[in-house]
Protein backbone atom coordinates (compact mmCIF):
# COMPACT_ATOMS: atom_id res chain seq x y z
CA UNK A 1 0.00 0.00 0.00
CA UNK A 2 1.23 3.26 -0.30
CA UNK A 3 0.99 4.37 3.18
CA UNK A 4 3.81 3.56 5.17
CA UNK A 5 3.78 2.29 8.85
CA UNK A 6 4.10 6.44 10.41
CA UNK A 7 0.99 7.54 8.43
CA UNK A 8 -2.31 7.17 10.63
CA UNK A 9 -5.03 5.63 9.39
CA UNK A 10 -7.84 7.59 8.83
CA UNK A 11 -10.63 7.01 9.90
CA UNK A 12 -13.74 6.25 7.72
CA UNK A 13 -16.55 6.69 6.59
CA UNK A 14 -15.57 10.42 6.29
CA UNK A 15 -17.67 13.57 7.55
CA UNK A 16 -18.44 16.27 5.77
CA UNK A 17 -18.43 19.73 6.67
CA UNK A 18 -21.66 20.53 4.67
CA UNK A 19 -24.92 18.49 4.31
CA UNK A 20 -24.76 18.46 0.47
CA UNK A 21 -20.72 19.07 -0.20
CA UNK A 22 -18.41 16.03 -0.34
CA UNK A 23 -16.08 15.38 2.66
CA UNK A 24 -12.31 17.26 1.29
CA UNK A 25 -10.84 13.83 1.53
CA UNK A 26 -12.66 12.58 -2.09
CA UNK A 27 -10.67 15.17 -4.20
CA UNK A 28 -7.19 15.16 -1.70
CA UNK A 29 -7.08 10.87 -1.85
CA UNK A 30 -7.56 11.15 -5.87
CA UNK A 31 -4.29 13.53 -6.50
CA UNK A 32 -2.03 11.72 -3.29
CA UNK A 33 -3.20 8.33 -2.25
CA UNK A 34 -5.27 6.89 -4.96
CA UNK A 35 -5.22 3.58 -2.51
CA UNK A 36 -5.33 4.41 0.83
CA UNK A 37 -5.68 2.62 4.25
CA UNK A 38 -9.05 3.29 6.32
CA UNK A 39 -10.30 1.76 9.91
CA UNK A 40 -14.05 1.49 9.60
CA UNK A 41 -16.66 1.35 12.46
CA UNK A 42 -15.83 -2.38 13.16
CA UNK A 43 -11.79 -1.56 14.05
CA UNK A 44 -10.89 -3.51 10.84
CA UNK A 45 -9.01 -1.75 8.15
CA UNK A 46 -9.75 -1.61 4.39
CA UNK A 47 -7.98 -0.25 1.11
CA UNK A 48 -10.09 2.54 0.14
CA UNK A 49 -10.30 2.87 -3.80
CA UNK A 50 -11.43 6.74 -5.25
CA UNK A 51 -10.13 7.17 -8.80
CA UNK A 52 -13.04 6.50 -11.78
CA UNK A 53 -10.63 4.06 -12.83
CA UNK A 54 -9.69 2.58 -10.08
CA UNK A 55 -13.07 2.12 -8.76
CA UNK A 56 -14.68 0.85 -12.07
CA UNK A 57 -12.11 -1.68 -12.56
CA UNK A 58 -12.12 -3.18 -8.99
CA UNK A 59 -15.81 -3.61 -9.22
CA UNK A 60 -15.82 -4.98 -13.08
CA UNK A 61 -13.35 -7.55 -11.79
CA UNK A 62 -15.64 -11.05 -11.59
CA UNK A 63 -12.93 -13.33 -9.73
CA UNK A 64 -13.55 -10.49 -6.37
CA UNK A 65 -16.70 -11.31 -4.05
CA UNK A 66 -17.98 -8.79 -1.13
CA UNK A 67 -16.53 -9.36 2.09
CA UNK A 68 -18.76 -12.07 3.38
CA UNK A 69 -16.25 -14.92 5.12
CA UNK A 70 -14.74 -14.75 7.98
CA UNK A 71 -11.21 -13.47 6.57
CA UNK A 72 -12.58 -10.51 5.45
CA UNK A 73 -12.76 -7.28 6.98
CA UNK A 74 -16.04 -6.06 8.86
CA UNK A 75 -17.97 -2.66 7.81
CA UNK A 76 -20.18 -2.34 11.24
CA UNK A 77 -19.01 -1.68 14.75
CA UNK A 78 -20.83 -4.67 16.35
CA UNK A 79 -19.43 -8.51 16.41
CA UNK A 80 -20.81 -9.38 12.87
CA UNK A 81 -19.90 -6.69 10.96
CA UNK A 82 -23.32 -6.01 9.31
CA UNK A 83 -24.81 -6.06 6.49
CA UNK A 84 -22.13 -7.60 4.38
CA UNK A 85 -21.25 -10.65 6.72
CA UNK A 86 -24.94 -10.82 7.07
CA UNK A 87 -26.88 -14.43 6.80
CA UNK A 88 -28.91 -12.79 3.74
CA UNK A 89 -25.32 -11.99 2.13
CA UNK A 90 -24.16 -15.54 2.44
CA UNK A 91 -26.98 -17.47 1.20
CA UNK A 92 -27.16 -15.42 -2.26
CA UNK A 93 -24.21 -16.82 -4.63
CA UNK A 94 -21.58 -14.54 -4.78
CA UNK A 95 -19.60 -15.66 -7.85
CA UNK A 96 -19.60 -17.39 -10.75
CA UNK A 97 -22.21 -19.29 -12.77
CA UNK A 98 -24.70 -19.80 -10.07
CA UNK A 99 -24.32 -15.63 -9.45
CA UNK A 100 -25.55 -15.30 -12.90
CA UNK A 101 -27.86 -18.31 -12.84
CA UNK A 102 -29.37 -16.47 -9.47
CA UNK A 103 -29.46 -12.83 -10.96
CA UNK A 104 -31.07 -13.74 -14.28
CA UNK A 105 -33.78 -15.26 -12.64
CA UNK A 106 -33.91 -11.95 -11.27
CA UNK A 107 -33.52 -9.15 -13.39
CA UNK A 108 -36.35 -10.04 -16.24
CA UNK A 109 -38.28 -8.18 -13.57
CA UNK A 110 -36.65 -4.92 -14.19
CA UNK A 111 -36.37 -4.66 -17.86
CA UNK A 112 -36.88 -1.53 -19.59
CA UNK A 113 -40.57 -3.16 -20.65
CA UNK A 114 -41.36 -3.58 -17.45
CA UNK A 115 -40.46 -0.56 -15.90
CA UNK A 116 -42.37 1.46 -18.47
CA UNK A 117 -45.80 -0.67 -17.49
CA UNK A 118 -44.79 -0.05 -14.08
CA UNK A 119 -44.61 3.81 -14.79
CA UNK A 120 -48.26 5.23 -14.83
CA UNK A 121 -48.61 3.15 -11.29
CA UNK A 122 -45.97 4.58 -9.45
CA UNK A 123 -47.16 8.41 -10.99
CA UNK A 124 -50.02 7.17 -8.98
CA UNK A 125 -48.77 6.57 -6.28
CA UNK A 126 -46.72 9.67 -6.18
CA UNK A 127 -49.49 11.84 -6.78
CA UNK A 128 -51.19 10.49 -4.08
CA UNK A 129 -48.45 10.97 -1.45
CA UNK A 130 -48.41 14.33 -2.63
CA UNK A 131 -51.81 15.02 -2.12
CA UNK A 132 -51.38 14.06 1.59
CA UNK A 133 -48.56 16.12 1.80
CA UNK A 134 -50.18 18.91 0.61
CA UNK A 135 -52.92 18.71 2.69
CA UNK A 136 -51.05 18.24 5.71
CA UNK A 137 -49.86 21.85 4.99
CA UNK A 138 -46.82 23.97 4.88
CA UNK A 139 -43.81 23.31 5.94
CA UNK A 140 -44.09 19.89 5.29
CA UNK A 141 -41.05 17.40 5.54
CA UNK A 142 -40.72 15.91 1.50
CA UNK A 143 -38.62 12.49 2.65
CA UNK A 144 -41.64 11.45 4.86
CA UNK A 145 -44.11 12.17 2.80
CA UNK A 146 -43.30 11.22 -0.41
CA UNK A 147 -39.42 10.11 -1.02
CA UNK A 148 -39.76 7.41 2.18
CA UNK A 149 -43.04 5.86 1.24
CA UNK A 150 -42.75 5.55 -2.37
CA UNK A 151 -40.27 2.92 -2.38
CA UNK A 152 -41.68 1.18 -0.09
CA UNK A 153 -45.13 1.05 -1.73
CA UNK A 154 -43.33 0.03 -4.98
CA UNK A 155 -41.17 -2.66 -4.08
CA UNK A 156 -43.95 -4.38 -1.56
CA UNK A 157 -46.17 -4.33 -4.72
CA UNK A 158 -43.27 -6.14 -6.65
CA UNK A 159 -43.11 -8.93 -3.95
CA UNK A 160 -46.76 -8.91 -3.51
CA UNK A 161 -46.34 -7.84 0.40
CA UNK A 162 -49.50 -6.50 1.71
CA UNK A 163 -50.15 -3.13 2.26
CA UNK A 164 -50.56 -3.70 5.95
CA UNK A 165 -47.02 -5.05 6.54
CA UNK A 166 -45.09 -2.18 4.61
CA UNK A 167 -44.07 0.05 8.00
CA UNK A 168 -42.44 -3.36 9.47
CA UNK A 169 -39.61 -3.20 6.65
CA UNK A 170 -38.35 0.28 7.58
CA UNK A 171 -37.04 -0.85 10.78
CA UNK A 172 -35.95 -4.44 9.62
CA UNK A 173 -34.18 -2.34 6.83
CA UNK A 174 -32.26 0.56 9.13
CA UNK A 175 -30.76 -2.67 11.20
CA UNK A 176 -29.62 -4.64 7.97
CA UNK A 177 -27.87 -1.21 7.08
CA UNK A 178 -26.39 -0.57 11.02
CA UNK A 179 -22.95 0.56 10.87
CA UNK A 180 -22.95 2.08 14.20
CA UNK A 181 -26.72 2.54 15.36
CA UNK A 182 -27.46 -0.63 16.80
CA UNK A 183 -26.33 -2.98 19.08
CA UNK A 184 -25.65 -7.03 17.81
CA UNK A 185 -28.46 -8.07 19.93
CA UNK A 186 -30.74 -5.82 18.68
CA UNK A 187 -29.58 -6.75 14.51
CA UNK A 188 -30.01 -10.10 15.79
CA UNK A 189 -33.37 -9.46 16.94
CA UNK A 190 -34.16 -7.74 13.72
CA UNK A 191 -32.61 -10.18 11.23
CA UNK A 192 -34.85 -13.07 13.04
CA UNK A 193 -37.88 -11.11 12.97
CA UNK A 194 -37.24 -10.38 9.11
CA UNK A 195 -36.21 -13.68 8.34
CA UNK A 196 -39.49 -15.12 10.52
CA UNK A 197 -41.76 -12.49 8.52
CA UNK A 198 -40.67 -13.91 4.71
CA UNK A 199 -40.36 -17.42 5.85
CA UNK A 200 -43.91 -17.30 6.03
CA UNK A 201 -44.83 -14.74 3.74
CA UNK A 202 -42.47 -17.43 1.24
CA UNK A 203 -44.61 -19.98 2.36
CA UNK A 204 -47.99 -18.40 1.61
CA UNK A 205 -47.08 -17.56 -1.86
CA UNK A 206 -46.08 -21.42 -2.59
CA UNK A 207 -49.61 -22.13 -1.34
CA UNK A 208 -51.25 -19.17 -3.45
CA UNK A 209 -48.68 -18.09 -5.70
CA UNK A 210 -48.89 -14.14 -7.39
CA UNK A 211 -48.47 -12.37 -9.84
CA UNK A 212 -45.68 -11.44 -7.97
CA UNK A 213 -41.42 -11.23 -8.49
CA UNK A 214 -41.20 -13.75 -5.45
CA UNK A 215 -44.09 -16.54 -6.59
CA UNK A 216 -42.12 -16.45 -9.69
CA UNK A 217 -38.63 -17.35 -8.11
CA UNK A 218 -40.44 -19.84 -5.62
CA UNK A 219 -42.24 -21.67 -9.05
CA UNK A 220 -39.52 -21.10 -11.29
CA UNK A 221 -36.56 -22.55 -12.66
CA UNK A 222 -33.31 -21.18 -13.67
CA UNK A 223 -31.45 -21.63 -17.02
CA UNK A 224 -29.74 -24.83 -15.32
CA UNK A 225 -33.03 -26.36 -14.93
CA UNK A 226 -32.61 -25.54 -10.55
CA UNK A 227 -34.69 -23.71 -8.41
CA UNK A 228 -34.04 -21.42 -5.28
CA UNK A 229 -33.51 -23.28 -1.88
CA UNK A 230 -35.71 -21.51 0.76
CA UNK A 231 -32.86 -19.63 2.41
CA UNK A 232 -31.94 -18.22 -1.09
CA UNK A 233 -35.57 -17.15 -1.52
CA UNK A 234 -35.80 -15.64 1.96
CA UNK A 235 -32.24 -14.16 1.31
CA UNK A 236 -33.12 -12.73 -2.08
CA UNK A 237 -36.76 -10.97 -0.83
CA UNK A 238 -34.36 -9.23 2.13
CA UNK A 239 -32.08 -7.68 -0.28
CA UNK A 240 -34.67 -6.63 -2.35
CA UNK A 241 -37.10 -4.95 0.12
CA UNK A 242 -33.57 -3.78 1.90
CA UNK A 243 -32.00 -2.41 -1.40
CA UNK A 244 -35.13 -1.48 -3.44
CA UNK A 245 -36.14 0.77 -0.51
CA UNK A 246 -33.20 2.80 1.95
CA UNK A 247 -31.67 3.96 -0.77
CA UNK A 248 -33.86 5.40 -3.30
CA UNK A 249 -35.88 6.85 -0.61
CA UNK A 250 -33.04 8.80 0.58
CA UNK A 251 -32.47 9.64 -3.27
CA UNK A 252 -35.28 10.99 -3.76
CA UNK A 253 -34.77 13.40 -0.31
CA UNK A 254 -31.34 14.45 -1.42
CA UNK A 255 -32.22 14.91 -5.25
CA UNK A 256 -34.61 17.31 -4.68
CA UNK A 257 -32.38 18.98 -2.15
CA UNK A 258 -29.60 19.11 -4.36
CA UNK A 259 -32.20 20.88 -7.10
CA UNK A 260 -33.31 23.65 -4.56
CA UNK A 261 -30.51 24.37 -2.96
CA UNK A 262 -29.49 26.07 -5.68
CA UNK A 263 -33.09 27.28 -7.15
CA UNK A 264 -31.64 28.06 -10.66
CA UNK A 265 -31.57 24.37 -11.32
CA UNK A 266 -35.31 23.71 -9.99
CA UNK A 267 -36.21 27.06 -12.56
CA UNK A 268 -34.49 25.26 -15.91
CA UNK A 269 -36.13 21.86 -14.94
CA UNK A 270 -39.56 24.19 -14.59
CA UNK A 271 -38.60 25.69 -18.47
CA UNK A 272 -37.90 22.52 -19.78
CA UNK A 273 -38.91 19.73 -18.04
CA UNK A 274 -37.33 16.95 -21.10
CA UNK A 275 -34.34 17.31 -18.85
CA UNK A 276 -35.50 14.94 -15.99
CA UNK A 277 -34.48 11.98 -17.30
CA UNK A 278 -30.61 13.80 -17.59
CA UNK A 279 -31.10 15.66 -14.29
CA UNK A 280 -31.84 12.12 -12.57
CA UNK A 281 -28.22 10.60 -13.93
CA UNK A 282 -26.65 13.58 -12.94
CA UNK A 283 -28.32 14.03 -9.17
CA UNK A 284 -26.77 10.30 -8.75
CA UNK A 285 -23.73 11.48 -10.34
CA UNK A 286 -23.31 14.21 -7.98
CA UNK A 287 -24.47 13.15 -4.74
CA UNK A 288 -22.19 13.97 -1.86
CA UNK A 289 -23.33 11.65 0.68
CA UNK A 290 -24.15 8.13 -0.90
CA UNK A 291 -22.56 6.02 1.62
CA UNK A 292 -19.55 3.81 2.68
CA UNK A 293 -19.52 2.91 -0.99
CA UNK A 294 -18.93 -1.33 -2.11
CA UNK A 295 -16.44 -3.62 -0.56
CA UNK A 296 -14.90 -6.39 -2.37
CA UNK A 297 -12.61 -9.07 -0.92
CA UNK A 298 -9.28 -9.98 -2.83
CA UNK A 299 -9.10 -13.46 -3.35
CA UNK A 300 -5.20 -12.48 -5.30
CA UNK A 301 -2.88 -9.68 -5.62
CA UNK A 302 -4.39 -6.97 -7.33
CA UNK A 303 -2.69 -4.27 -9.19
CA UNK A 304 -5.05 -0.77 -8.32
CA UNK A 305 -3.29 2.33 -10.91
CA UNK A 306 -0.12 1.18 -10.12
CA UNK A 307 -0.18 -0.25 -6.28
CA UNK A 308 -0.46 -3.38 -5.79
CA UNK A 309 -3.03 -4.84 -3.13
CA UNK A 310 -2.21 -8.03 -1.60
CA UNK A 311 -4.85 -10.97 -1.78
CA UNK A 312 -6.66 -11.31 1.50
CA UNK A 313 -6.60 -7.53 1.71
CA UNK A 314 -11.07 -5.57 1.62
CA UNK A 315 -11.30 -2.82 -0.57
CA UNK A 316 -14.20 -0.42 -0.42
CA UNK A 317 -14.64 1.27 -3.35
CA UNK A 318 -16.24 4.85 -3.09
CA UNK A 319 -18.37 5.21 -5.85
CA UNK A 320 -19.12 8.63 -4.54
CA UNK A 321 -15.68 9.79 -4.78
CA UNK A 322 -14.83 8.25 -8.40
CA UNK A 323 -18.10 10.43 -9.07
CA UNK A 324 -16.18 13.46 -8.31
CA UNK A 325 -13.24 12.42 -10.55
CA UNK A 326 -11.96 15.10 -12.72
CA UNK A 327 -10.22 12.88 -15.05
CA UNK A 328 -13.66 11.11 -15.80
CA UNK A 329 -16.09 13.84 -16.01
CA UNK A 330 -15.36 17.41 -17.83
CA UNK A 331 -16.09 20.11 -14.69
CA UNK A 332 -16.91 17.54 -12.21
CA UNK A 333 -17.72 19.18 -9.48
CA UNK A 334 -20.38 21.02 -11.32
CA UNK A 335 -23.75 19.97 -11.44
CA UNK A 336 -25.27 19.28 -14.83
CA UNK A 337 -28.54 18.69 -15.66
CA UNK A 338 -27.84 17.93 -19.51
CA UNK A 339 -25.45 16.00 -18.67
CA UNK A 340 -24.68 13.01 -21.80
CA UNK A 341 -23.54 10.68 -21.74
CA UNK A 342 -23.24 10.14 -18.02
CA UNK A 343 -21.43 7.25 -17.18
CA UNK A 344 -21.35 7.26 -13.38
CA UNK A 345 -21.03 4.50 -10.89
CA UNK A 346 -23.64 5.42 -8.47
CA UNK A 347 -25.07 1.81 -9.40
CA UNK A 348 -22.01 -0.03 -9.16
CA UNK A 349 -20.34 -1.57 -12.58
CA UNK A 350 -19.99 -5.24 -13.93
CA UNK A 351 -21.31 -8.10 -13.12
CA UNK A 352 -22.47 -6.47 -9.20
CA UNK A 353 -24.45 -4.01 -10.10
CA UNK A 354 -27.45 -3.10 -9.14
CA UNK A 355 -30.01 -5.01 -10.79
CA UNK A 356 -32.60 -2.70 -9.28
CA UNK A 357 -30.99 0.52 -11.11
CA UNK A 358 -33.99 0.81 -13.78
CA UNK A 359 -36.42 0.52 -10.98
CA UNK A 360 -34.24 3.48 -9.17
CA UNK A 361 -34.00 5.23 -12.34
CA UNK A 362 -37.69 5.27 -12.64
CA UNK A 363 -38.95 6.01 -9.22
CA UNK A 364 -36.82 9.38 -9.43
CA UNK A 365 -37.70 10.08 -12.77
CA UNK A 366 -41.35 10.14 -11.71
CA UNK A 367 -41.12 11.75 -8.58
CA UNK A 368 -39.40 14.21 -10.25
CA UNK A 369 -41.78 15.02 -13.01
CA UNK A 370 -44.81 14.83 -10.57
CA UNK A 371 -43.31 17.39 -8.27
CA UNK A 372 -42.62 19.49 -11.12
CA UNK A 373 -46.20 19.19 -12.37
CA UNK A 374 -47.88 19.65 -9.08
CA UNK A 375 -45.57 21.76 -7.12
CA UNK A 376 -43.53 24.38 -9.35
CA UNK A 377 -43.27 26.68 -6.77
CA UNK A 378 -41.19 24.07 -4.70
CA UNK A 379 -38.95 25.80 -2.09
CA UNK A 380 -36.62 24.60 0.72
CA UNK A 381 -38.14 25.41 3.83
CA UNK A 382 -35.09 25.78 6.22
CA UNK A 383 -31.51 27.08 4.82
CA UNK A 384 -29.65 24.29 2.97
CA UNK A 385 -26.77 24.18 4.98
CA UNK A 386 -29.02 23.25 7.96
CA UNK A 387 -30.04 20.49 6.65
CA UNK A 388 -28.74 17.34 8.81
CA UNK A 389 -26.97 14.37 7.19
CA UNK A 390 -28.26 10.42 8.21
CA UNK A 391 -25.53 9.15 10.16
CA UNK A 392 -24.50 5.31 11.57
CA UNK A 393 -26.11 3.86 8.28
CA UNK A 394 -24.03 2.30 5.04
CA UNK A 395 -26.18 4.27 2.86
CA UNK A 396 -26.43 8.37 3.30
CA UNK A 397 -29.46 10.45 3.35
CA UNK A 398 -30.78 13.53 5.30
CA UNK A 399 -32.68 12.93 7.91
CA UNK A 400 -35.31 14.98 6.96
CA UNK A 401 -36.09 17.95 3.94
CA UNK A 402 -38.28 20.57 4.89
CA UNK A 403 -40.15 22.48 1.99
CA UNK A 404 -42.57 25.30 1.02
CA UNK A 405 -44.96 25.58 -1.93
CA UNK B 1 -21.61 1.91 -38.01
CA UNK B 2 -20.79 -1.62 -36.96
CA UNK B 3 -22.49 -2.58 -33.11
CA UNK B 4 -21.07 -5.65 -31.36
CA UNK B 5 -22.71 -6.87 -28.21
CA UNK B 6 -21.12 -9.00 -25.79
CA UNK B 7 -24.32 -10.88 -24.16
CA UNK B 8 -21.78 -12.52 -21.50
CA UNK B 9 -21.23 -9.67 -19.46
CA UNK B 10 -24.40 -7.95 -20.03
CA UNK B 11 -26.17 -7.14 -16.57
CA UNK B 12 -29.87 -6.40 -17.97
CA UNK B 13 -29.67 -2.50 -16.35
CA UNK B 14 -31.96 -1.37 -19.97
CA UNK B 15 -29.83 1.17 -20.16
CA UNK B 16 -29.32 0.53 -24.25
CA UNK B 17 -32.96 -0.22 -24.66
CA UNK B 18 -33.40 3.85 -23.15
CA UNK B 19 -30.86 4.79 -24.96
CA UNK B 20 -31.46 3.44 -28.35
CA UNK B 21 -34.55 1.42 -28.50
CA UNK B 22 -34.74 0.91 -32.44
CA UNK B 23 -31.11 -0.93 -32.21
CA UNK B 24 -31.73 -3.15 -28.78
CA UNK B 25 -34.18 -4.87 -27.11
CA UNK B 26 -33.83 -7.20 -23.77
CA UNK B 27 -34.77 -10.95 -23.73
CA UNK B 28 -38.40 -11.16 -21.90
CA UNK B 29 -36.53 -14.93 -19.57
CA UNK B 30 -34.16 -12.40 -18.21
CA UNK B 31 -33.22 -9.03 -19.10
CA UNK B 32 -30.32 -9.61 -21.26
CA UNK B 33 -29.74 -7.64 -24.15
CA UNK B 34 -30.45 -8.02 -27.68
CA UNK B 35 -29.62 -6.42 -31.28
CA UNK B 36 -32.07 -5.58 -33.05
CA UNK B 37 -30.16 -4.64 -35.69
CA UNK B 38 -26.28 -4.38 -35.86
CA UNK B 39 -25.61 -2.21 -38.52
CA UNK B 40 -28.15 0.67 -37.53
CA UNK B 41 -28.25 4.04 -39.98
CA UNK B 42 -26.64 7.45 -39.45
CA UNK B 43 -29.89 8.21 -37.43
CA UNK B 44 -29.56 5.72 -34.83
CA UNK B 45 -25.37 6.66 -34.27
CA UNK B 46 -25.95 9.00 -31.29
CA UNK B 47 -28.30 6.77 -29.17
CA UNK B 48 -25.87 3.57 -30.01
CA UNK B 49 -22.51 5.70 -28.60
CA UNK B 50 -24.11 6.85 -25.78
CA UNK B 51 -26.00 2.78 -25.15
CA UNK B 52 -21.50 2.09 -25.05
CA UNK B 53 -20.46 4.74 -23.17
CA UNK B 54 -23.49 4.18 -20.31
CA UNK B 55 -23.34 0.43 -20.13
CA UNK B 56 -22.28 -0.28 -16.26
CA UNK B 57 -20.57 -3.63 -18.33
CA UNK B 58 -19.23 -2.35 -20.63
CA UNK B 59 -20.69 -5.02 -22.81
CA UNK B 60 -21.30 -2.93 -26.31
CA UNK B 61 -18.52 -1.80 -28.85
CA UNK B 62 -19.03 0.11 -31.79
CA UNK B 63 -17.09 0.38 -34.91
CA UNK B 64 -17.32 3.05 -37.86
Amino acid sequence: MVQDGATPVASYPFVSREPLEPPAEWAQLRRTCPVSRVTLPSGDEMALVTRYDDVRRVLSDPRFPRPTGEDSARVAATESGGLFRSAMAQAIPQVGEAHLRWRRMITKWFTAKRMAALRPGIEAMADQLVDGMVAAGAPADLKAHLGFPLPVWVICDMLGVPESDRDRFSYWSDSMLNLTRSTQAEMDAAQDEFVEYLRGHVAAKRAAPGDDLLSDLITGTDSDGGTLSEPTLVATGQGLLVAGHETTANMIAKMVAMLLSDRSRWERLLADPSLVRTTVEEALRFDADPGIGMPRHLTEDLDVGGTTVPGGTTVMCSMGAANRDDEAFADAGEMDLGRSPNPHLAFGAGPHSCLGQALARTELQVVLAVLLRRLPALRLAVDPARLQRVEGLAVGGLRELPVRW
Amino acid sequence: MKVLLDQDSCVASGQCVMAAPDVFDQRDEDGIAVLLDDTPGADAADGVRQAAAICPALAIAVQD
